[in-house]
């Protein structure tokens, strides 16, 4: 055993934080005149952006659209008396979450490190301060002492047992379906008609459930394109290509349209179940691709290692050929379904009330005429912040996967 | 008796364990199952359509269309028929995407570039667009830029002005043009014919300096000639049309760009932009630091290093992701439907609320995205083939 940890290893900084602060700026900003001109110009142009941004949001922005509409923001025209369900689906979400964080930090030395504690900090702080969530601070709070409590628990329990997480992923499978009893009612609950879903519920829902539906269907599409039996090959082909050829705003549109023509007499499902399966639909396709991408970097030997120990077709694909290909397609997986998540906006223009359709039609209201800027900043920013963790966690994803260090 | 029953298990058993069998099997389930799914919704479609008495058919394109489309490119009247309705729309997206890949390859490159840059200012901003770009959705921004930036532009009234040549306000963006549409299109095909023939004189050029050591001049000189004749064809004989301020606000002349198109455009182009530069540094960090290391070490400054070493390695990695980035921007062109710009997609979903044939429209929506993307991958793939590794 040598005494050098990788991880002091990797925290030592090159000779940088050598350079003082005016020998930094001579290098990194003013290293010849091209450089400085660069960075003048830059430098009066931001100032510039900034200082009129900054006298827009202090000044000319009336905010208050946000804080008298974030219900309907995060929910639609659901119900209020009914909002407490969406509240308890938050909690169970924190708390899966949390326990998730706990069980997958376990053999960190400590859950709640420095920066962790900072982090907490700051969303408290946020939630007292920021004037749009103030009046549910009271309920927001106990979310992030949830997240927190079952965090330490799940670290507990995950060092008691360490076979719990497949119960953790089976847990987050059964909170599906808890998440589509809350909010659509039924077995006890009221109903609560998909008409009046929306927000960023309708568009978490969707889409998860995209997410959910187009991953087994994208893996079949990718295997079919790959396999050796030509009629298999022929219809994977031909679909992916096929739906790859279309924009997704015409797909999701006939869609809505065709759908019903398409099923016999009757049958019309609901418009959120014809927009999901939509979505997904196309998203396959995509995610197929990125699959076979995966596929063909599996080096040619493990096929047949697995052949020549005597598995079967599919045995091969499930236990070798499949685990490789997905680690390796990861990044390109979740940069799917980022765009996934990213093409739900794209419901509004059928109609739906998801978060973009319910800012346009907050926007409708003659009392908040004219507040686009506000009003899409404030989206913009919700969804920044979704596909932002999507892509930090499809990096965590990777570092822990990655095997060949 | 009872080993001749055996037999025929056996076989069974055999042919239960033989992979051929299995996969023959397979292929018949499969095609049956897609077969049988198909005839049923194609019956299904067959009935719907019968009881609304639209039996399948084109017939219809020849009808007069009777909506009027806001702007076009080639010439329109309400009572012409669909398919004049929809050429109209096709040039629109036409349009939209050929100005949308010229300028995403521009800014795209760009940023990708900057991302390498030694100036510490310049890589951080293009990591920030890249990662603020990508990660909010296309719409939103499309409504952003038609909405919160040129839907606050001022009015027509007190417009703005840029040096009496080009006029901006909230109903589009007004810059000088040529008199006519042929002079216009005249213009870009000498511009792109003039860039391929400086091309191959620069080759041949080079060429012959290697070869020889020596000489070269007769091309400069052609070279020099063809710039001269393409300024002079650029700015006598497109015969310019500046916009000018009308007394009460509003411009006349030159060429009007609607608010929606040049939202459109700002909102692919931007949105794109980010993925492409993404593609240029993966393709940039690609090629391996030795040559870097080897071009410096022969003198080269790191622009000339990025330009003649780095650049031409990193195209081969960059080009055929940059294809299907092109034919993205070329399917989200039609997102510009949402803010009223008449492109294809948006004349066709006027066709369909009219005609009541979803069927008939989108089977030519997918034949036109099909086809212009088929026009990208074929330019596209013949780019690639000269950038190719040229081996012995």
């Amino acid at each position: 055993m040598t005494s050098v940890t990788p991880d002091s290893f990797s925290s030592a900084p090159p000779e940088v934080s050598s350079l003082g602060p005016v020998a930094w700026m001579k290098k990194h900003l003013f290293s010849d005149w091209f450089n400085s001109l660069l960075t003048i110009i830059i430098v009066s142009l931001l100032g510039l952006g900034a200082y009129r941004f900054l006298t827009w949001a202090f000044i000319t922005a009336q905010w208050v659209v946000i804080p008298n509409n974030l219900g309907l923001f995060m929910t639609g025209t659901y119900p209020s008396d009914l909002y407490v369900r969406i509240w308890a689906l938050l909690a169970i979400m924190c708390a899966l979450a949390g326990v998730s964080w706990g069980v997958l930090s376990r053999n960190l030395s400590t859950l709640f490190s420095r920066n962790v504690l900072i982090g907490i900090g700051v969303i408290c702080a946020f939630i007292i301060l920021f004037p749009a969530t103030r009046p549910s601070a009271l309920k927001l709070l106990p979310m992030v002492a949830i997240v927190a409590g079952m965090a330490a628990a799940g670290r507990a329990l995950g060092r008691q047992f360490p076979g719990i997480g497949k119960w953790v992923s089976l847990s987050w499978f059964l909170s599906y379906f808890v998440a589509l009893w809350l909010i659509g009612g039924g077995l006890g609950l009221t109903n609560v008609s998909t008409n009046d879903w929306g927000g960023l519920v309708l568009t978490l829902f969707t889409a998860v459930s995209g997410i959910a539906l187009c991953f087994p269907l994208g893996i079949v599409l990718a295997l079919g394109r790959r396999s050796a039996l030509p009629v298999v090959r022929w219809l994977s082909t031909a679909y992916i290509e096929i739906v790859r050829g279309v924009p997704l705003v015409a797909f999701l549109f006939m869609g809505q349209v065709m759908i019903p023509l398409f099923l016999p007499e009757g049958a019309r499902p609901d418009r959120v179940l014809r927009a999901i399966i939509a979505l997904s639909l196309f998203s396959a396709a995509y995610l197929a691709e990125n699959v076979r991408a995966g596929l063909q970097a599996v080096p040619r030997g493990q096929r047949e290692a697995a052949m020549s120990l005597g598995l079967n077709t599919p045995m091969t694909l499930g236990l070798i050929i499949l685990p490789q290909a997905l680690k390796i397609a990861i990044p390109a997986i979740v940069g799917q379904f980022i765009s996934l998540f990213q093409d739900t906006t794209l419901l509004a223009i059928v109609g739906l009330a998801e978060l973009l359709g319910i800012g346009r039609s907050i926007l409708a209201n003659p009392n908040y005429l004219g507040r686009y800027a506000e009003v899409y900043l404030f989206l913009g920013v919700i969804y920044w912040i979704f596909c932002y963790a999507m892509s930090l966690g499809s990096r965590k994803i990777e570092e822990k996967l990655n095997t060949e260090r | 008796m009872v080993s001749d029953s055996g037999g025929e298990k056996m076989s069974l058993k055999a042919m239960l364990r033989d992979e051929r069998f299995w996969k023959i099997a397979f292929q018949v389930i499969t095609l049956l199952v897609v077969i049988g799914i198909f005839s049923f919704l194609i019956s299904n479609l067959n009935r719907n359509l019968a009881q609304q008495g639209n039996a399948f058919g084109f017939g219809f394109i020849t009808n007069p269309a009777g909506f009027s489309i806001g702007e076009s490119a080639i010439e329109y009247r309400p009572n012409d028929p669909y398919w004049r309705a929809l050429m109209v729309g096709l040039s629109n997206t036409l349009t939209l995407v050929a100005s949308g890949i010229v300028f995403t390859t521009i800014l795209g490159i760009s940023a990708g570039v900057a991302s390498f840059s030694n100036n510490w200012l310049l890589y951080k901003l293009s990591r920030v667009y890249v990662g603020l770009v990508r990660n909010v959705p296309l719409l939103l921004q499309l409504f952003f830029w038609y909405f919160a930036i040129y839907g606050t532009l001022p009015r027509p009234e007190n417009q703005i002005d840029f040096l009496g040549l080009s006029y901006l306000n909230n109903r589009g963006v007004y810059i000088p043009w040529p008199s006519s549409a042929g002079l216009a299109l005249l213009g870009i095909a000498s511009t792109i014919a003039a860039a391929v023939a400086a091309f191959y004189l620069w080759q041949w050029r080079t060429k012959l300096r290697i070869e020889t050591g020596s000489g070269g001049q007769a091309q400069l000189i052609a070279l020099g000639i063809l710039a001269l004749v393409l300024i002079l064809i650029l700015t006598v004989g497109m015969n310019w049309q500046v916009p000018e301020a009308v007394e009460r606000g509003g411009v006349t002349g030159g060429l009007r760009l609607s608010r929606e198109f040049v939202a459109s455009l700002s909102a692919l182009v931007f949105y794109t932009s980010a993925f492409v530069a993404e593609i240029v540094r993966a393709g940039i960090q690609s090629v391996s630091k030795g040559q870097w290391e080897a071009a410096r070490s022969l003198g080269l400054n790191p622009g000339l290093v990025m330009r003649l070493v780095v650049f031409p390695q990193a195209m081969r990695v960059i080009i055929p992701p940059m294809n299907s980035e092109y034919m993205n921007l070329t399917k989200n062109s039609s997102l510009a439907f949402a803010v009223a710009f008449p492109e294809i997609y948006s004349v066709a979903n006027t066709t369909y609320n009219q005609t009541g044939r979803p069927v008939e429209v989108f089977l030519i929506l997918m034949a036109t995205y099909l086809l212009i993307c088929l026009v990208i991958t074929l330019v596209m793939n013949q780019l690639n083939r000269a950038v190719q590794f040229k081996e012995r």
